[in-house]
């Protein structure tokens, strides 16, 4: 699971050009959205894109998002539960 | 008759360089654009990490805009150019040109007009003014000045930023400058073909 936590930190790094943040920037229940790392509406749908892209998972009720990328942590169980590549 | 406005401050890009009223103040020995881009940016010291998401035009107008701007100033923004959001329209293409690979990017796609670039630099400096982006063959040298002086003359802006700013693949150029009641060259078509 830590070495999935490091790659989901790094596809999101890379995803949404976050030049001035490292992996080890990134706590694993830190806040993705709001006061955490800051991210915006545009980085959310990225983020959906990025799972259905490398780990063959189809959000279809984007209200799904919220739990999801609450942190790395919870994307992290989420993809280890239902990735399919 | 016509008021006369003036060509206050001007700032020019091109080849890796950045010029602010004909004296450099950066340059860079990169071969992309992106790379020249982030090294302006550091050496600018912007401090403004949403820069790294924009797309080339963005960026590019961005880096041209910002030793001009006033922040919360009643400048109007006029910019121009030749390929419009091309550059960007085609990394769009590139994301959705697959069809087992079919992943359309977000990100890539609200860069997909030109007219955003603009918006970047009201965003950053906290314009609330006039701002039109219109695609031309050439330097407009003479649609600026009658533009730019219909918005000051009817009280739309205080000032205006005009800029032609052009970005297609590795080919990149900014010229960017404000207009208003001063300045040290009058806002005029010749003036502007001479430094164009």
């Amino acid at each position: 699971m830590d070495q999935l936590k490091l790659e989901i930190k790094e596809k999101i790094i890379a995803a949404l050009n976050l030049e001035d943040v490292t992996a080890a920037d990134i706590k694993d229940d830190d806040a993705l959205f709001g006061d955490g790392l800051g991210l915006d509406s545009i980085d959310a749908l990225e983020l959906i894109v990025m799972l259905d892209k490398d780990y063959g998972i189809k959000l279809s009720d984007p209200k799904e998002g919220r739990n999801i990328f609450r942190s790395v942590e919870t994307m992290a169980a989420y993809i280890a539960e239902h990735r399919t590549k | 008759m016509n008021k006369t406005f003036y060509i206050q401050d001007y700032c020019e890009i091109r080849d890796g360089e950045i010029r602010l009223n004909g004296e450099n103040i950066f340059s860079a020995g990169e071969d992309t654009f992106s790379g020249f881009a982030k090294k302006a940016y550091q050496d600018l010291d912007l401090a403004y990490p949403k820069f790294f998401k924009m797309d080339k035009l963005s960026k590019l107008a961005f880096l041209a805009a910002s030793r001009l701007l006033t922040p919360e100033s009643n400048t109007a923004l006029v910019f121009a150019n030749r390929s419009s959001s091309l550059d960007t329209d085609l990394a769009y293409q590139q994301t959705i040109r697959d069809k087992a690979a079919w992943y359309p990017s977000p990100a890539v796609f609200v860069y997909t007009l030109p007219n955003i670039c603009l918006g970047e630099i009201s965003i950053k400096y906290k314009l609330y003014s006039e701002n039109s982006f219109f695609v031309f063959e050439n330097f407009p040298a003479a649609f600026f000045p009658a533009y730019a002086g219909l918005l000051i003359s009817t009280g739309k802006a205080e000032e205006v930023l005009c800029g032609w700013v052009e970005m297609l693949g590795e080919e990149y150029r900014a010229f960017v400058y404000k207009v208003g009641n001063k300045g040290f060259a009058e806002h005029n078509e010749q003036n502007l073909n001479r430094m164009i």
